[in-house]
């Protein structure tokens, strides 16, 4: 089976909410150098689903990894390939940059056309930096092919692929024929760690790189948008939080539940 | 699309009622009906709708739309499309919204993108710009550390919005609407996708989402114990719910089902207590509607004490119970 697994590198967004600063003339957010991006947290589990299925016949199963992006940095979008994928594209241009998620989801959705072979798409439910949740849907529109979203567990049968989805109050058991897209959730466990041998192996690897051109598009990015960013800004927060102490940390606890009465709060 | 009017909102019903959300959406895309002079409609889509159309002219429509059919038991993508798409193409809205909840997450997107548009989602504030009468969609973005104000020049706009970010009108059970069959006939051959089974995994107790009190753990808490007793015991005082952040849910320490923030449960609670865990920007943003937040983290430098309005900081084993025990005596 042939598997294509969609990964974005994203700033980090475990990083303290303090490194994230408004670059207010590209209308997005930074941080500073010394806080490395990574692959969005999702999209690691979107390859873990991915390797779980080629766990099962690594001779019968390829995983192809897909990151769009521009300045992309090797040893970050590297990972997937060091946790056991196969292959590595990347859509790198700058021409790339500044998309929505429909330039994102139609440039994605271009290269797995070049890419031509595929039964199983992975995505993460999201990315970390506009938490859109969008592209995976985009894409399985844009190919014509059903997508079943937030997902905890993946297992091919019977030429079938069987999905448990995520909801408010429990999940959903699923049934979908392939090709298909799924979009990975958090509940679907730890993404493996790289092993050195990975790392190795990986490290002589390398990518391949796609153009704007190569995919058959002419506008990419920020020109293929179809929403606008009017503004982009950062709140601020009040912050001013009553610390209540005392030597013996007891009494400050008990000071604490007799300012929840003095707020009415209890 | 030029010809575009009015608001339809894709509506929800949860345990035979009009679901909240479907309520909050509904008052906002009252205001800007109001503001528009246009029509406000939502279709209900369902095996059966029953009374929640009525509810939904209560809650704001001027007309409600329903699809009532076997295969439209439980959400699944392929089918609901059939019906969100007729009715983008039928009724041609202007704006078209959703909950940000597991359909409108799953549907709005798909939607989209069929009709040639994007989305904007899990909006937290709606307007309409005057001159364009455009929509203006505001919505966190990078975990909540930051807000965006997005729109489209391409029609129909298409939205969702978030849990308990937009106020529903009082139900007026003597507002004026129409209500009216939408026959889609369900092409079970389109469908690709096949719901075997649902499960619930409700946790037993006050619901977190109604509650007025929420006592939330984090990955300090070190373990599954303190959340069905120490956690636990209080909430039962406050007549609340036991809630947690990411980590405890990962660690299987509490069920998915707990999880607040921005991929888990919206929360407002009047009373929302945080012990041992960070605060980061995710998980605010599914509880910084709370009313009073306290913090109780043995680091001063974690965020959650930039948003708490009150907190001690120290270890959870010593200050919980003497906090519970105080609590106790002053609701008893
Ligand atoms: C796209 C995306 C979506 C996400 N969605 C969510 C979401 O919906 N909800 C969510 O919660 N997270 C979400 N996260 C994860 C989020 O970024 C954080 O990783 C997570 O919220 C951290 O949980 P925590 O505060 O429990 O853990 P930590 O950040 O590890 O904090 C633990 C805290 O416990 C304190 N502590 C430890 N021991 C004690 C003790 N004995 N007494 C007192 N204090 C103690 C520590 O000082 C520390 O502050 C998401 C992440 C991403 C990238
Ligand atoms: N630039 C990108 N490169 C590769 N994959 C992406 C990119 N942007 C989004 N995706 C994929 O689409 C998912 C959802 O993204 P979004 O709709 O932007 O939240 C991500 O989790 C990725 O799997």
């Amino acid at each position: 089976m042939n598997m294509i697994v969609c990964c974005k590198q994203v700033l980090d967004p475990e990083a303290a909410p303090a490194t994230f600063k408004l670059d207010a003339a590209n209308n997005r957010m930074v941080q500073p150098p010394e806080v490395k991006p990574v692959i969005n947290p999702y999209d690691e589990q979107a390859v873990e689903a991915a390797l779980r299925i080629k766990d099962t016949d690594k001779a019968a199963h390829k995983v192809t990894v897909i990151t769009l992006g521009n300045n992309l940095i090797r040893d970050v979008v590297k990972k997937p390939l060091s946790m056991g994928a196969d292959e590595l594209i990347l859509l790198e241009d700058a021409a790339f940059e500044g998309g929505d998620g429909f330039a994102v989801a139609s440039a994605l959705a271009a290269a797995i056309k070049k890419v031509g072979q595929f039964d199983l798409i992975f995505c993460g439910r999201q990315e970390s930096e506009w938490d859109d949740g969008q592209v995976g849907s985009g894409i399985a529109e844009i190919l014509g092919v059903p997508s079943v979203t937030v997902a905890k567990k993946v297992e091919v049968a019977g030429g079938q692929v069987k999905v448990e989805r995520v909801t408010a109050d429990g999940f959903q058991k699923l049934e979908a024929s392939m090709p298909c897209l799924i979009t990975v959730s958090n509940e679907l466990g730890e993404a493996r760690y790289a092993t050195l041998k990975g790392i190795m192996a990986a490290s002589k690897k390398q990518p391949i790189v796609w153009k704007p051109a190569d995919i058959g598009l002419d506008k990419v990015g920020a020109a293929a948008r179809k929403t606008k960013v009017v503004k982009l800004f950062q709140p601020v927060k009040e912050g001013k939080c009553e610390i209540i102490s005392d030597d013996d940390l007891k009494v400050a606890a008990g000071k604490l539940a007799d300012k929840l009465r003095e707020y009415k709060v209890i | 699309m030029a010809d575009n009017k009015g608001i339809l909102v894709v509506g929800e019903i949860a345990e035979g009622k009009l679901a909240p959300i479907t309520a909050e959406a509904l008052g906002a895309g009252r205001r800007l009906a109001d503001e528009l002079k246009e029509e406000l409609s939502c279709i209900l889509i369902g095996d059966k709708v029953g009374d929640a159309a009525k509810a939904a002219v209560a809650a704001g429509a001027d007309k409600v739309y329903t699809t009532e059919d076997a295969a439209l038991k439980d959400y699944e993508n392929d089918a609901y499309m059939q019906v969100a798409e007729k009715a983008a193409k039928d009724l041609a809205p202007r704006i078209i919204l959703l909950g940000q909840t597991s359909m409108g997450r799953d549907l709005a997107p798909r939607l989209a993108f069929r009709l040639g548009v994007s989305a904007v989602m899990d909006c937290l504030e709606l307007a309409i710009d005057g001159a364009t009468k455009q929509l203006l969609c505001t919505r966190p973005v990078y975990g909540g550390n930051a807000k965006a104000t997005f729109s489209s020049e391409a029609l129909p706009q298409i939205a969702t919005v978030r849990q308990k970010a937009m106020s529903p009108l009082a139900p007026d059970a003597g507002r004026q609407g129409q209500i009216a069959a939408f026959p889609v006939a369900i092409d079970a051959g389109k469908v690709r996708a096949k719901v075997l089974e649902t499960v619930k995994e409700e946790v037993a107790g006050v619901k977190l989402e109604d509650a007025g009190a929420v006592v939330a753990g984090g990955r300090g808490m070190g373990g599954p114990e303190p959340f069905t007793k120490e956690l636990a015991e209080l909430a039962k005082i406050l007549k609340g719910a036991v809630g947690a952040s990411r980590p405890p849910c990962d660690n299987k320490w509490v069920p998915d089902t707990i999880q607040i923030g921005l991929t888990g449960k919206i929360i407002a609670p009047e009373l929302y207590i945080a012990v041992a865990l960070s605060g980061s920007s995710q998980h605010m943003s599914g509880c910084s509607g709370s009313k009073c937040i306290v913090a109780i983290n043995k680091d001063p430098e974690a965020n959650i004490f930039k948003e708490a309005r009150v907190g001690v900081v120290g270890d959870w084993k010593v200050i919980l119970p003497a906090f519970t025990q105080r609590i106790k005596e002053l609701t008893q």
